[in-house]
């Protein structure tokens, strides 16, 4: 077993779990995004971040960072909450996220994430770029509009579908999330229709066809129950 | 130029008595092409292919050369040339020396020889205390003590263990791994071989940008020099160990020199970092222990192990040692690759060796360590240039670009610019980094318009710290640099966008007018033809001339255009 310290509290665990898993087991909260339990862990979303006191302050994705004996971890603090708000803030600003039009409207973490860390406004200029809805395919769409590109779907599809359907284009800013090699999504071919991609996405950018405003519920757990079952996977 | 010489020296009978050796970069690029003549060293600039007869007939059969040709009048041999006289030349000493697609050559002037030391008379423990010892630190930018890396993966539990050369050069206006590259490529791949010998590892990568072709070449052509003489390849030097390289190009996306994107790349993958720990020291190369260095840095390596680390260590200051390759561009008199020994100050570089900035301009500023680097005032030209003092001041040393800037330039602008790179550069993975440099440049691009608030100047400090702090890697760690440096060096050239509506340089084209001084117009009526807008009016024969600011785009053609001063470019919107 490791020691390690998390908000000051003496927190033991396994050498290979992360400093998220840590704080889990010992019912410290730490907000987390792009990390989905049954996916490998990515740290792209960043608000997991947590301050290693003794590594200089430096800031690591608790979903990623593997635990190590003696770390001094701050997982809340007046800084961290204010980063945090800031990333959601520039989510909130980046595309479309106007939750009384969304499909996943009270069922959506980042619409979560903004109530339980307190952001109420947006410092930000909306970007609102104008992004496609793609909805060829006979279940499922996309709404390029309301994806944070945090890379679920991708992880989902990959590491537990195994269909590889989903992958990221672009880069920077112009980001898309895209089916095959661009192709629609109802004509990419290795897609299985599984659909877990949309259980994996936290907004409503992907979607089951036929859901008003609102209706849209996830089930993201089926991610881990599937692995949990299928341990092969994990690898 | 090639041609051109062995022509001239074919119809003077000259083939076999002279010998053309086409070499690697010598540093001064406004100066090419160049050429060298050896044994006195007589440097010829700017030689064109019609020059080569004369320089053939003049200085080869008469002995005198052709003065024209030289840098300067009577101009001394190059070594004692301040351009050349205050650099110290470790990583470029043999390139333009030595002919780089002959492996002989780099083993006449020692080459190799580091290598067989190690491998016959030295553990791989004693080269890693030896290299620890003389101090060296990466070459890439960061600046990680080199010898502590190459333990961390010898102690790295996991084999195969690999070695990556990273030569994804993507700095904008930096060439110092494609100097070294094209120049002497196989002090590289010494350097890699006693670091794989080091390690533990057995194969090695190098990781080339496409858009180096002469670099890949040359690699190509030196690994395959290498492995035929035997110093690539299944025991070398006879000793128990077996090594060999192999090249990977880059596509040219600027975050694949970021260690881990760089591997994802080589792995077939898309070109994204990951957080780190784990380093690529225990988890990297398809998650076994990887050493990854800087083509500079493996460069150094050979002279470590030849003239030992106490020699090496001696060069430098206290906090880093050696030897520093900059590509000194912008407004500087002398462009091109310097080397020079670390704990040099910027006004050495710039204006001993540089030879500052060219008449009729003052200095203003020098934007140190690539795109995401920092932008350091006149002020800060005595700072010494080394890993720590640099940081200290907000700019970092990076790759070592070195970009001038005279008073033309408006420092907002300059801002903006880099911003613009690092955030088009961004691979999007991270938020802080994908979101928050677009959201900076969005504020820089309104304070360049004229319609900045103070309490956007607040707000570029408060993003750019969020993403420095919260962003992935390097790459978005270091954006703000040139926003935040900026910001604390030249916060009046904001505040005068923001309030005065004006840039002070003259480069914000919604923050300057133009205006015709009616005592020196004298109706010449050449602004009014040149005008692209008609904004430019009046009658021939009666002045003044006026400019109409409505329909002016501020592209400066009556000011080009007026022959006698009549038209200026101000500061500010018009009143």
């Amino acid at each position: 077993m490791i020691t390690l310290r998390i908000d000051d509290i003496p927190v033991q665990a396994e050498p290979d779990q992360t400093i998220l898993d840590a704080a889990k087991a010992a019912g410290i909260r730490i907000p987390t995004l792009c990390h989905l339990p049954g996916l490998s862990p990515v740290g792209a979303c960043r608000l997991c971040l947590v301050e290693i006191r003794n590594w200089n302050g430096k800031l690591v994705p608790a979903c990623a960072t593997p635990v190590q004996e003696g770390l001094d971890v701050v997982a809340n603090s007046d800084r961290l909450r204010e980063l945090r708000r800031t990333i959601l803030e520039l989510l909130f600003a980046e595309r479309n996220h106007i939750c009384a039009f969304c499909v996943a409207n009270g069922h959506c973490e980042l619409q979560d994430l903004a109530a339980e860390l307190g952001m109420d406004h947006v410092r930000f200029p909306y970007r609102f770029p104008p992004l496609p809805l793609d909805a060829s395919h006979p279940k499922f769409g996309i709404d390029h509009n309301r994806c944070i590109l945090c890379g679920r779907c991708v992880r989902a599809c990959s590491e537990v579908e195994g269909a590889m359907t989903w992958g990221f284009a672009g880069r920077g800013i112009f980001t898309l999330i895209e089916a095959d090699l661009g192709d629609p999504w109802g004509d990419a071919k290795t897609c299985t229709g599984c659909g877990k991609c949309v259980q994996a996405c936290p907004t409503g950018a992907l979607f089951e066809k036929g859901r008003a405003t609102g209706e849209q519920e996830k089930r993201p757990a089926i991610v881990a129950a599937l692995t949990e079952r299928r341990p092969r996977a994990q690898g | 130029m090639k041609r051109a010489l062995l022509q001239a020296l074919a119809d003077h009978g000259l083939a076999s008595e002279v010998q053309l050796v086409e070499t690697g970069c010598m540093g001064p690029c406004e100066l090419g092409p160049v050429l060298l003549v050896y044994p006195e060293g007589t440097f010829y600039v700017r030689v064109r292919p019609e020059d080569a007869a004369e320089i053939v007939v003049e200085h080869f059969l008469k002995g005198r050369p052709v003065r024209r040709l030289l840098w300067t009048e009577g101009a001394p041999p190059p070594r004692e040339i301040p351009f050349f006289a205050r650099q110290k030349k470790l990583v470029l000493a043999n390139s333009g020396v030595i002919d780089p697609e002959r492996i002989e050559e780099y083993i006449a002037v020692g080459g190799y020889e580091a290598l067989g030391r190690a491998l016959t008379q030295m553990t791989p423990e004693q080269v890693i205390a030896e290299v620890r010892r003389s101090g060296l630190r990466g070459r890439g930018g960061a600046g990680f003590p080199t010898g502590a890396k190459w333990e961390a993966v010898r102690a790295a539990p996991g084999t195969p263990k690999y070695v990556i050369c990273n030569a994804d050069e993507g700095d904008p206006g930096a060439f110092m791994d494609r100097a070294v590259l094209e120049g002497d490529p196989h002090s590289v791949l010494e350097g890699m071989a006693i670091a794989a010998y080091a390690v533990g590892a057995n194969h090695g990568y190098i990781y080339v940008r496409a858009e180096y072709p002469l670099a890949v070449r040359r690699l190509e052509v030196a690994i395959a020099q290498a492995r035929k003489l035997g110093v690539l390849g299944e025991r070398i030097f006879d000793a128990d160990f077996s090594f060999d390289i192999e090249l990977r190009m880059g596509a040219g996306a600027f975050v694949c020199g970021e260690e881990t994107a760089l591997i994802a790349s080589i792995e077939g993958r898309r070109g994204e970092p990951r957080p780190r720990p784990p380093y690529p020291a225990t988890s990297g190369l398809w998650g076994k222990p990887t050493l990854i260095n800087n083509v500079e840095t493996y460069a150094s390596v050979r002279h470590i192990i030849l003239n030992g680390a106490d020699w090496f260590a001696q060069i430098g200051t206290a906090g880093s040692k050696g030897t520093k390759v900059f590509a000194l561009a912008g407004k500087v008199r002398n462009t091109g690759l310097v080397e020079v020994p670390m704990g040099i100050t910027l006004r050495e570089l710039i204006f001993d060796i540089g030879g500052g900035v060219p008449a009729g301009r003052a200095f203003k500023a020098v934007q140190i360590g690539g795109p995401s680097g920092g932008c350091l005032p006149a002020s800060l030209l005595d700072v010494p240039v080394d890993y720590d003092s640099l940081r200290e001041h907000g700019a970092i040393m990076g790759s070592g670009g070195l970009i001038v800037l005279d008073d033309s330039a408006c420092m907002v602008n300059v801002a903006k610019f880099f911003l613009e790179f690092t955030a088009d550069e961004s691979c999007g993975k991270c938020i802080p980094c994908r979101v928050g440099t677009r959201m900076m440049l969005g504020i820089l691009d309104r304070i360049t318009r004229g319609e900045g608030d103070e309490e956007d100047l607040r707000r570029l400090v408060e993003i750019g710290e969020m993403v420095r702090a919260a962003s992935l890697c390097g790459l978005g760690q270091t954006a703000p640099n040139p926003v935040l440096s900026t910001l604390r060096y030249f916060e009046d050239e904001y505040r005068a966008h923001i309030h005065e509506r004006a840039c002070p340089a003259g480069v914000c084209p919604d923050l300057v007018h133009y205006a015709i001084l009616a005592e020196r117009c004298r109706a010449c009526d050449a602004c009014r033809r040149a005008c692209p807008t008609g904004a430019a009016q009046g009658t021939p024969g009666q002045p003044p001339y006026r400019i109409v600011d409505s329909l002016c785009i501020r592209c400066g053609a009556c000011l080009e255009a007026c022959p006698f001063g009549a038209v200026e470019k101000r500061p500010g919107q018009r009143g």
